[in-house]
Order: C-alpha cells, then sequence, then structure tokens
C-alpha cells in the first residue's frame, strides 16, 4: 500500500531552533531518506518552500480566485512530504517516527486511494 | 471463531456472514450428533461459503481486488480440529486489531463489544445512550478505516507489544467504568473482567494486565453494598463490609502481589489495585491504612497524574490527616478548572468542611454537587446529606 507522510510543524518555531540543532536535523533527514530509499520505501519526497511562498486558487462559479498564502491559517504547516510503499499501516507509522520533525511536529499518515 | 474467519478470509464482514451461514447450516445438517471437531467444522464450512459468495460476485464482471482476495482465501486452509491454541492467537490477533491506536476510542470500544463479546448493534448502543443506527454506523466506519488505511490483522511486533497492550487495557477499563456509573449499564462490568481475564489467560504474567483483572475484581466485589435499599449511593467508608464479594476479593489480591512483584516501575493499573487491596482488606474504615493509601496515590501522581487522582490523593489525605490540609489540597484543584462539572470534588470539600464545622459553605458545596450529579443514587445520598445538615443546625 502506498501512504504520503505529510510533515506538519511550526514554521516560527522551527526558524527559532538553534543553528548547530538545525545541522543535526538536517543531518538526521538525509540519513532517513537513504534508509528508505535503500529499504525500497520511498515512491517520492520533497521539501516544500515555507507557506509565505504559498499561493491559493480556487474556482467558484467560473471564476478563478488566486489568493496569497495556505489554504488555511494554521499553527502547524505542510513543509514536505515522504510517498511510501509499505505493508500496512504500522509499518507506515514506525517509519513515520523516525521522520527527524516526529520529535516537535506531526506527521499525518495518509493511505493513498488504490484503484 | 469470528476471529480465525476473519483472518482466514480477511474482511470482518464476510466472516461474520459466513459464520451465520454455517450455523443456519449445523442447524440442519447435525441432528443428533455433532462432528468430533465441531468449531473446525463451522470454520470450514463458513470459508466454503465464503468463497462461493466471492465466486458469484466475480463471475460477471472480473473485479480484480475480489479476484485476488478469493485467491488468498483459497490458499488458507482453516483449522483441522478445535485447537485452543490457534484459537486463542486468532482471538488475541482480534482483540489487538479492534483496540488499534488508529482508530477512535469510542470506535475501539464499539468494536470491541460487538466482535470480541459479541454484543450485537443493539445492545452497544443501549451501553452508550445512543441510536441503534448511530452505533451501526460507528461499526461501519471503523471496519472502513481497518480496510482504506491498512490496519494489520496481527498480534503487534515486540517493540510494540506493551504499548498496545495499554491501549487495549484502556479499552477494557473504559468499558468497565462506563458500566460503574450507573445500575442499568452492570452487565458491561462483567464483560470487561471476561475481556480482562481472556487477555490475561492469553499472555500470562504481563503485570499491567494483572494490575487491571486485580482492579476490576476488587472494584466490582463491592457492588452490592454500592446502594442502598433506598436507592442511594453508599460511599466506601459507609458500606456493609459484609456484601462485599469475598471470593473475587481473594482473586483480587493474590493478582495484585503478582502485579507488583514484577520488575520495574509498576504500571498505573497495579498501583490502583493496590489501592483498591487495601480497602479490601481492611476489615473496617478505621483499621484501613490510610496514610499508605495516601503514600500510593503520591505514587499514582508520579506515573498517570491527573486531576481525579489529585482528588482522590486529597480525600485520602483528610482520612489520614485531617479535613484541614485535605480542603487546600482540594481548593487548589477547584482553582485549576479541570473538574468544574464534576460532582464528585464539590462533594469531597462539603465532606471535609462539614467534619471542619463550616456548615454553611458546607452545605453550599453540597448543593453545588447536587447540581452537578447526574445519577439518581448520588443525588439521593446528597440529598439526605443536605437534609441531615439542615436538621442538625436546627437542633441547636
Amino acid at each position: 500500500m502506498q501512504y504520503l507522510l505529510m510533515i506538519y510543524t511550526e514554521e516560527q518555531a522551527e526558524a527559532a531552533i538553534p543553528a548547530d540543532k538545525m545541522q543535526s536535523i538536517m543531518a538526521g533527514y538525509g540519513a532517513f531518506t537513504q534508509s528508505v530509499v535503500n529499504s525500497g520505501a520511498l515512491v517520492n519526497s520533497n521539501r516544500l518552500r515555507p507557506v509565505a511562498d504559498a499561493t491559493s486558487v480556487r474556482v467558484r462559479d467560473g471564476k478563478t480566485l488566486v489568493t496569497d498564502g495556505p489554504f488555511a491559517e494554521t499553527r502547524e504547516a505542510l513543509g514536505g512530504y515522504y510517498l511510501i510503499e509499505a505493508r500496512d499501516l504500522d509499518e507506515a507509522t514506525a517509519i513515520a517516527a523516525r521522520i527527524p520533525s516526529a520529535v516537535y511536529g506531526t506527521i499525518e499518515v495518509r493511505p493513498v486511494w488504490t484503484m | 471463531m469470528l476471529a480465525t474467519l476473519i483472518r482466514l478470509t480477511g474482511s470482518f464482514d464476510l466472516a461474520e456472514e459466513g459464520l451465520q451461514d454455517a450455523c443456519a447450516a449445523a442447524a440442519v445438517a447435525w441432528g443428533a450428533r455433532p462432528p468430533t471437531h465441531p468449531r473446525a467444522w463451522l470454520i470450514r464450512v463458513a470459508r466454503n461459503k465464503v468463497i462461493d459468495q466471492l465466486r458469484r460476485r466475480t463471475a460477471f464482471r472480473a473485479h480484480h481486488g475480489a479476484l485476488r482476495v478469493l485467491a488468498e482465501i483459497e490458499s488458507q486452509a482453516g483449522p483441522d480440529n478445535d485447537d485452543e491454541g490457534l484459537f486463542g492467537d486468532d482471538l488475541l490477533r482480534l482483540i489487538f486489531t479492534c483496540c488499534h491506536p488508529g482508530l477512535g476510542v469510542e470506535a475501539r470500544v464499539a468494536l470491541t463489544l460487538r466482535t470480541v463479546c459479541g454484543l450485537t448493534t443493539a445492545a452497544v448502543a443501549a451501553a452508550f445512550l445512543v441510536s441503534e443506527e448511530t452505533m451501526a454506523q460507528r461499526l461501519v466506519r471503523a471496519k472502513a478505516k481497518i480496510r482504506s488505511a491498512g490496519i494489520p490483522y496481527r498480534t503487534p511486533d515486540r517493540e510494540l507489544l506493551s504499548e498496545r497492550v495499554e491501549g487495549v487495557l484502556s479499552v477494557i477499563y473504559l468499558i468497565f467504568t462506563e458500566a460503574y456509573a450507573g445500575d442499568p449499564r452492570q452487565s458491561l462490568a462483567e464483560e470487561a473482567i471476561g475481556l480482562a481475564r481472556r487477555l490475561n489467560t492469553l499472555m500470562p504474567g504481563l503485570a499491567p494486565v494483572e494490575g487491571l483483572l486485580a482492579l476490576l475484581l476488587l472494584q466490582e466485589s463491592r457492588r452490592s453494598a454500592r446502594i442502598d435499599i433506598e436507592g442511594a449511593a453508599v460511599l466506601l467508608e459507609d458500606q456493609d463490609r459484609r456484601l462485599w464479594d469475598r471470593a473475587r476479593i481473594a482473586e483480587g489480591l493474590a493478582l495484585v502481589d503478582r502485579a507488583l512483584a514484577a520488575p520495574g516501575s509498576p504500571s498505573s493499573f497495579a498501583v490502583q489495585a493496590a489501592i483498591a487491596a487495601l480497602h479490601a482488606s481492611a476489615p473496617s474504615v478505621q483499621d484501613t491504612d490510610w496514610a499508605q493509601i495516601v503514600g500510593l496515590y503520591g505514587v499514582l501522581m508520579r506515573i498517570h497524574p491527573s486531576p481525579v487522582v489529585a482528588l482522590n490523593l486529597a480525600a485520602a489525605v483528610s482520612m489520614a490527616f485531617g479535613p484541614g490540609p485535605a480542603l487546600a489540597l482540594v481548593d487548589a484543584i477547584a482553582a485549576q478548572g479541570a473538574l468544574a462539572d464534576y460532582h464528585l470534588l464539590p462533594a469531597a470539600r462539603a465532606h471535609m468542611l462539614r467534619r471542619l464545622g463550616r456548615r454553611t459553605e458546607a452545605l453550599d458545596a453540597y448543593r453545588a454537587a447536587l447540581a452537578l450529579a447526574r445519577f439518581d443514587p448520588d443525588r439521593r445520598l446528597i440529598e439526605r446529606e443536605i437534609g441531615r445538615l439542615r436538621s442538625a443546625r436546627t437542633n441547636l
């Protein structure tokens, strides 16, 4: 089964993390990504630019509305994702728990619709 | 048997239908002589009926999904005989799946009562004061989540086992406490005890499981003494201890010893059971080791802090060291606001104020408790206390 692991963190809190700590988090991401590549679980992954760079699009009554910002102003924002292949939910959550941001943010694990 | 069929067919609904059909077939085929291994027979027939069903569904349209399910079922043979070990393993799988953290708490409780305990949807609905329609929907959504999110039908791996066991125990305790609150749902307490027993049999020697079973037995042992002939609740300290179930107490006490003897820090259920054990083995209120109970609540506050635990600690302090210091503790808890709707908080204050001779404040506190009390037995007790206090004043 495929699962999308969505990484949610508080951008302000993250920006306040001291440089050396952030370096070790980045190194952690490198190691984690390598491990899911090696295990064959990784399908795709990306880090997203911050919500300040987000643009929202809605089409209502034939009119396209483009607005600055994410779809909703929430405390935690989507910062990146990993699309993985896993046997079941337990395996997917075990992988999600190893994502470095899991210790200060939230990882949402959503199954991908199988056709 | 349902648990085994769920494993073989990979579906709660298919398993349930298959089992129903097999039971109907058994009613006809067994006559005077049931087979040597009746459960294996039922499973074999149920499995075949599920296969027939799926074949019919895929006969006209090749659904890849259905064909895959069919192939999987056909590749797994059912049991040849009634092997207790195998049925036990399947039951454990079912329990852990129903209590999986990926399901919401209400869903876990409903699914466990329906599929593990075998209660009808109507009975589960009645136990939680919702309509049958609502409960049916809750069950449908829970099973859908298991399918869609890929919740596995497995006993958890070793690394996850202790936290998953805790999850199962809290579901069982929720089932028990929902019954504890009001008499009409007394039967749920027995379901909870049955579940805890089965878990203890299937996974023997786990201290948290022994602790929970001990706690349930010891709390349930007091049932007959909890409500008096006028239908009013009776506080622990006023209960007629001759009405306590001594057999349950004996079983509970033995389990507490085992649960506390295990190495490492004790589980919260074991500590709560130890407190219940001190009450159960005391011949009277006065002969109860209240100081040790205070100590145990202190331990509980460290491993599982909560405002309710803090309140119970204060009540124990009142018995061990007097109402003065206890009142200060209760006022501190009240100030935090977490127990604003909990009638036992003003009731505890009232009790302490009365012991301190502060009658007017005690009456106010009892009235506040009455406003919050949801169940008749509690209301009657508080009304009686109010009556007693008021008549005591006029007797000056």
